[in-house]
């Protein structure tokens, strides 16, 4: 096809004269609108290629053995004989990787493979290529590993007072070794202010571990070629950081490593920091000479969990009379597993995130995270601020019961405006938490239904607050957080470079519209090619909602830097002021009189033989001046902060404790919705998963330390049969920082659906659930212990006139 | 992903090769139909036989016709065709039920009626990886010697979990079996035994080949119940089939056929009913009475990870709502 034939199919593909002058009265033409996913028909149809659908030629398959031992000390191993199995390329220990790696530089205490301790069942120890998955099997089961079996650890309060074998070497002589962390920090006088409050509320909650459960299982390819050049495919939400762990795990230059991302079948935290299977298929790959792949198993991905941290919470709460927040007092101990992941930060995060979007006058928390000998917790959706968030929103629930007041109510009187600072010093910018109450209060018909409907079933209210991003990168360093590059052909195709992970959430799409906002391009003539360190900038990874924020902005950025330039060709031509050059859908315009106009790639044509190549690099880095000083202040302070608030109603069967959650209304403050069904998508799907946790999922053990259902069957998160329905109203309070405005939606969506369950389980059978998660045992138990006190005249009924109803179920 | 042991792969054209082979391979060999519970079960390394016998297409073991005052149902008829057949939706609509209550869709376009009968009895220390199995010791039910439910128990207490035999055992349904040397009928329940090892009286080299179910006389109502976690994928945690005949006046019941099942190694059949019914409306106190019957004779075990004391309280509060459940029903017409 001739360039001019081209041109004239684009142009008639392109507006209309009357859509042209729609647009000149809206302020954006892609931003804001309902569109498809670019990826949406690729996933939907079986056509994505992900990690496990590449085969390369000569690949062999590669499998981990792994620890039948909770703790126990590496006394030998023996992989000759597997060695001498035909069909067996190489066999690999913890002594050919030695080098300790982890997600944080400050806590390092991992290795590709054991050395010399395993710390949970599953922990792996060596690691087999050979030309199948069953010829790997045979080869570990002739691997001999004689093991010292030592004393296990499963509960992290006996961690704590014990250390006789500790589960890592004490940092210091004499201390405890199984402590992993602690954070010990406050703000104002709280003894004082709790001293001084009206009503205190103190006791005790439970928030159980939970796993990901992403559908793809972990996978990585690792492929050296005759350069040296070592190559490593891998199902990563961070693949700079795994960039840099394999360089130096493997003492290789950095500059001869690539990883590459392919398309991700989800993530949720899962897969945001580097795991055995990528160091091994690497090690495998440079030892054969061939690539490796290595896909973990189901049971495997449980093992390799990173999954949110069971915490053992105390709170204690006080307010004034008018239900004004005086005082938070928390002590949780964060069950951590087998090494640190993310720990630091969760630590932190247990106690950093609740001081939002509530005011309160004074507050104190001491987090400790303990080592136990089971698989790693780490960050999971909403990461270490879902478990306290239950605790604080179930406390200001019975706070408001004891004042006799309204929750929504009590929440209002509280709320944190914008352009505020919290009680330990984070920057407040945008802040539409009001509007959110407001939205979930009508929509639910809260007025009519809390305290009022019939016994057995019940409404729930939590709000919440969480980051767009974290203010400081994991390695510190001046450099942006997020990068992109975009690059222009003469067709009016632009090309997105782009280090950012899309996992699902939409990145990739997120870029798109933003090229195709600013450059006037249709959606189709933007090709994105994100996360190949190889040929794209850095992007920290898809972690702590900041892509979106991060990544937008850059894009923004290089976006319009080539705008100008457009911009200001097309001017030369028409002889007329830049800024009245248009860039949208397909063609450049004069905005005064849009008769003058031409194809977009006309324009571009225009920029090159002006400018030169067409392209543009863009970037975002974080403000640094929006936390405290203090020591910690940076964690978990962010440049802008959403807010969420749900409802939810569940009907209690009280003869068998089983909970059916109805209904979940979500009102969340995204700033501005880029596109409002993927924020939608991102809502409803954090929803789904707090109330998951919230009804059945379990990650627990056996008392020797295996996992109890390493598989999808038994580890119980809800099919759509069990799914309740679901209302999401987006609320934007147009942040002044994000990218149009724009804040996080993937995660902070999460976290009231715990508490506004708990709450409303309290509105409709009068019980506490203060333990997770709400499975039928449990509440059965507590609805057969109020009945009791019920009977006996301790309690009045509740909701109903006597207490024989309560007594079903004996 | 796990992956299967090597294995011949057999697929007979009739019935009488498919019965040769699994006496010509016995103690070596066994039956795949759908294949939902042997694959997985395969993949754990619970069962390698060398030799599986492909029972799919055998004409012999399909079809579902009304004979002789019975509904016969061909044992490798799929379970979405027994939850969705007219016949058995009309004669038997609570067998429809079960077998629409099992796993999704998917398994039950793939799963047969006689591989639910036949289902392996499950356990939380059994239906695990062999690498599980192996870091735990293994068990009494394969490869080992050690109870981890009841510690020292010397026998297997694996649950039957299969959805369709209380009801079928309810209904008074009896089962055809064969073997390359003869044929034989059973009660159903006189096919389960309680040894969750193996919980059928079956030979490795016979086959459950045809279901007969009893067309239902005048006045008989019939029920399942299902308990589960979640509304579809999940075993049962505890289930009942429930038949009851009821007289022209639709209140006394005339026969009572209660059968509690998911909880031990054979369904159980709640016993000394007549006694409590014995010329007696269905008030709620005589409902009140059978549920606490079925209560002592209910002693869960934890070979499901659920809490026992719950497990066995539901058992009178499911008996009661399977019940309330049946006399809602309308009245047949005859």
């Amino acid at each position: 096809m001739k360039l001019e034939d081209f041109r004239e199919r684009q142009a008639a593909a392109a507006l209309s004269e009357e859509e042209i002058r729609a647009a000149v009265e809206r302020e954006f033409q892609v931003i804001g609108r309902r569109l498809r996913r670019t990826d949406g028909i690729a996933k939907s149809t079986g056509r994505a290629v992900y990690t496990d659908d590449i085969t390369l030629p000569g690949m062999l398959h590669g499998k981990i053995l792994r620890s039948p031992h909770a703790h126990a000390r590496i006394m030998s191993i023996d992989v000759s004989r597997a060695l001498q199995l035909e069909g067996v390329h190489a066999v690999i220990t913890g002594s050919d990787m030695p080098e300790l790696y982890g997600i944080i530089p400050w806590s390092r205490d991992e290795y590709a493979l054991c050395v010399d301790v395993v710390r949970y069942i599953g922990d792996g120890v060596a690691a087999v290529a050979a030309i199948d998955e069953e010829t790997a099997n045979a080869a570990l089961d002739l691997i001999e590993v004689e093991y010292e079996v030592l004393p296990h650890f499963l509960d992290p309060k006996e961690a704590l007072t014990n250390a006789d074998t500790p589960i890592h070497e004490p940092k210091k002589p004499g201390e405890n070794g199984n402590i992993s962390k602690r954070v010990q920090l406050e703000f104002g006088s709280v003894d004082a202010k709790m001293a001084a409050s009206d009503v205190v509320v103190k006791d005790d909650y439970f928030f159980e571990g939970t796993t990901h459960t992403a559908i793809e299982p972990h996978c990585a390819i690792g492929y050296c070629d005759a350069g040296g050049k070592l190559t490593v495919w891998s199902a990563t939400q961070v693949p700079h950081y795994l960039h840099r762990e394999l360089a130096r795990v493997l003492d290789l230059d950095v500059a001869k490593v690539r990883v590459v991302q392919p398309p991700i079948g989800g993530a949720f935290g899962g897969k945001s920091e580097p795991f055995d299977l990528e160091f091994c298929v690497a090690k495998l790959a440079m030892i054969t000479g061939r690539p490796v792949k290595i896909l973990y198993t189901r049971e495997e991905v449980f093992y390799a969990h990173r999954g949110r941290h069971p915490m053992f919470m105390r709170y204690e709460t006080g307010a004034d009379a008018n239900g004004r927040i005086k005082a938070v007092h928390a002590r949780t101990i964060l069950d951590g597993g087998a090494y640190s992941s993310f720990g630091l930060v969760t630590t932190y995060y247990s106690g950093q995130l609740i001081t939002a979007p509530y005011a309160m006058e004074s507050y104190r928390f001491d987090s400790i995270r303990v080592y136990t000998n089971k698989p790693c917790c780490g960050p999971k959706r909403g990461h270490g601020s879902v478990q306290p968030r239950f605790a604080i929103e179930v406390q200001l629930d019975k706070i408001a019961e004891q004042l006799e007041m309204d929750p929504i109510e009590l929440r209002r009187r509280n709320i944190i405006g914008s352009g505020s600072r919290t009680v330990n010093e984070f920057r407040i910018t945008s802040n539409g938490f009001a509007e959110c109450l407001a939205e979930v209060e009508k929509a639910s018909d809260w007025k009519n239904k809390h305290r009022r409907l019939p016994y057995g079933r019940g409404v729930g209210v939590a709000g919440s607050c969480y980051i767009s991003g974290t203010n400081y990168p994991i390695y510190p360093n001046e450099m942006p957080q997020s990068a992109v590059q975009l690059q222009v052909d003469r067709s009016g195709r632009v090309a997105v470079f782009s280090g950012a992970s899309e996992i699902g959430q939409g990145s990739d799409s997120m870029l798109a519209y933003i090229v195709s906002e600013e450059l006037g391009v249709p959606l189709d003539y933007v090709r994105i090619l994100s996360a190949d360190t190889d040929l794209t900038p850095v992007d920290l990874g898809a972690y702590s909602s900041r892509v979106t924020f991060m990544n937008g902005n850059a894009c923004i950025d290089a976006a319009r830097k080539i705008k100008t330039q457009v911009q200001q060709a097309v001017a030369d031509q028409w002889l007329c002021k830049p800024k009245h050059v248009m860039l949208v859908g397909g063609w450049a315009f004069y905005g005064l009189d849009t008769e003058t106009k031409m194809p977009i790639s006309e324009a571009f044509n225009l920029a090159e033989a002006k400018y030169g190549a067409l392209g543009a690099t863009g970037s975002y880095n974080t403000p640094k001046d929006i936390h405290g000083e203090y020591r910690g202040g940076t964690i978990g302070s962010s440049p802008a902060y959403s807010f969420t608030a749900h409802v939810a109603e569940v009907e209690v069967d009280p003869e068998t404790g089983f909970v059916e959650v109805q209904k979940i209304w979500i009102a969340h403050d995204c700033g501005r919705a880029l596109n409002p069904v993927l924020v939608e998508g991102q809502m409803e799907g954090s929803a789904y998963m707090g109330f998951a946790e919230a009804i059945m999922e379990a990650h627990v053990f056996k008392e020797t330390g295996l996992h109890n259902a390493p598989s999808l069957l038994d580890y119980k998160i809800p099919t759509s049969l069990d799914t309740p329905e679901m209302r999401s109203l987006i609320v934007e309070s147009i942040d002044p920082e994000g990218p149009y405005g724009a804040k996080e939606a993937g995660e902070g969506p999460l976290h009231p659906s715990i508490p506004a369950i708990a709450n409303a389980i309290y509105d409709a059978v009068g019980v506490r659930m203060d333990r997770m998660p709400f499975a039928p045992p449990a509440v059965w138990k507590a609805i057969r212990a109020r009945a009791e006190r019920e009977r006996s005249g301790g309690l009045t009924p509740w909701k109903r006139d006597d207490a024989s109803l309560a007594a079903a179920g004996d | 992903m796990l992956r299967l042991h090597p294995y011949h792969y057999h697929r007979p054209a009739t019935l009488k090769e498919a019965l040769g082979l699994l006496k010509q391979h016995t103690g070596d060999v066994m039956a795949i139909a759908g294949g939902t519970d042997l694959v997985p079960n395969m993949k754990h390394r619970l069962f390698t036989p060398s030799h599986l016998v492909a029972l799919k297409d055998l004409a012999e073991l399909q079809g579902i016709e009304e004979r002789d005052g019975e509904l016969v149902i061909g044992a490798a008829e799929s379970l979405t065709s027994v939850a969705t057949h007219p016949l058995v939706k009309k004669h038997l609509p609570a067998l429809a039920d079960a077998a629409a209550a099992i796993a999704h869709p998917m398994i039950r376009n793939q799963g047969t009626i006689g591989g639910n009968i036949c289902l392996d009895t499950r356990c939380t220390y059994y239906n695990q990886t062999h690498f599980w199995r192996k870091a735990l010791g293994y068990c009494l039910k394969k490869d080992g010697d050690v109870c981890h439910v009841v510690k020292g128990g010397t026998k297997c207490v694996a649950a039957h979990s299969a959805d369709t035999p209380p009801i079928l055992m309810a209904l008074g349904a009896s089962i055809d079996i064969a073997s390359a040397d003869r044929e034989r009928k059973l009660p159903l329940e006189s096919f389960f035994v309680a040894d969750g090892i193996w919980n059928k009286m079956m030979a490795q080299y016979e086959l459950v080949t045809r279901v007969r179910v009893p067309l239902p006389p005048p006045g008989q109502r019939a029920v399942y119940v299902k308990v589960r976690e979640r509304n579809a994928v999940d075993f049962p945690l505890l289930s009942i089939g429930l038949a009851v005949e009821l007289d022209e006046t639709d209140s006394l019941a005339q026969r009572i056929s209660l059968v509690v099942a998911a909880l031990g190694a054979k369904p159980r059949v709640i016993g000394g009913l007549d006694k409590i019914t014995d010329g007696k409306k269905l008030t709620s106190d005589v409902i009140e009475e059978i549920a606490q019957q079925a209560f002592r004779q209910c002693n869960p075990l934890e070979n499901i990870i659920v809490e026992l004391e719950w497990r066995r309280a539901m058992v009178p509060v499911y008996v009661r709502r399977a019940f309330k459940q049946l006399l809602a029903q309308p009245r047949a017409v005859a």
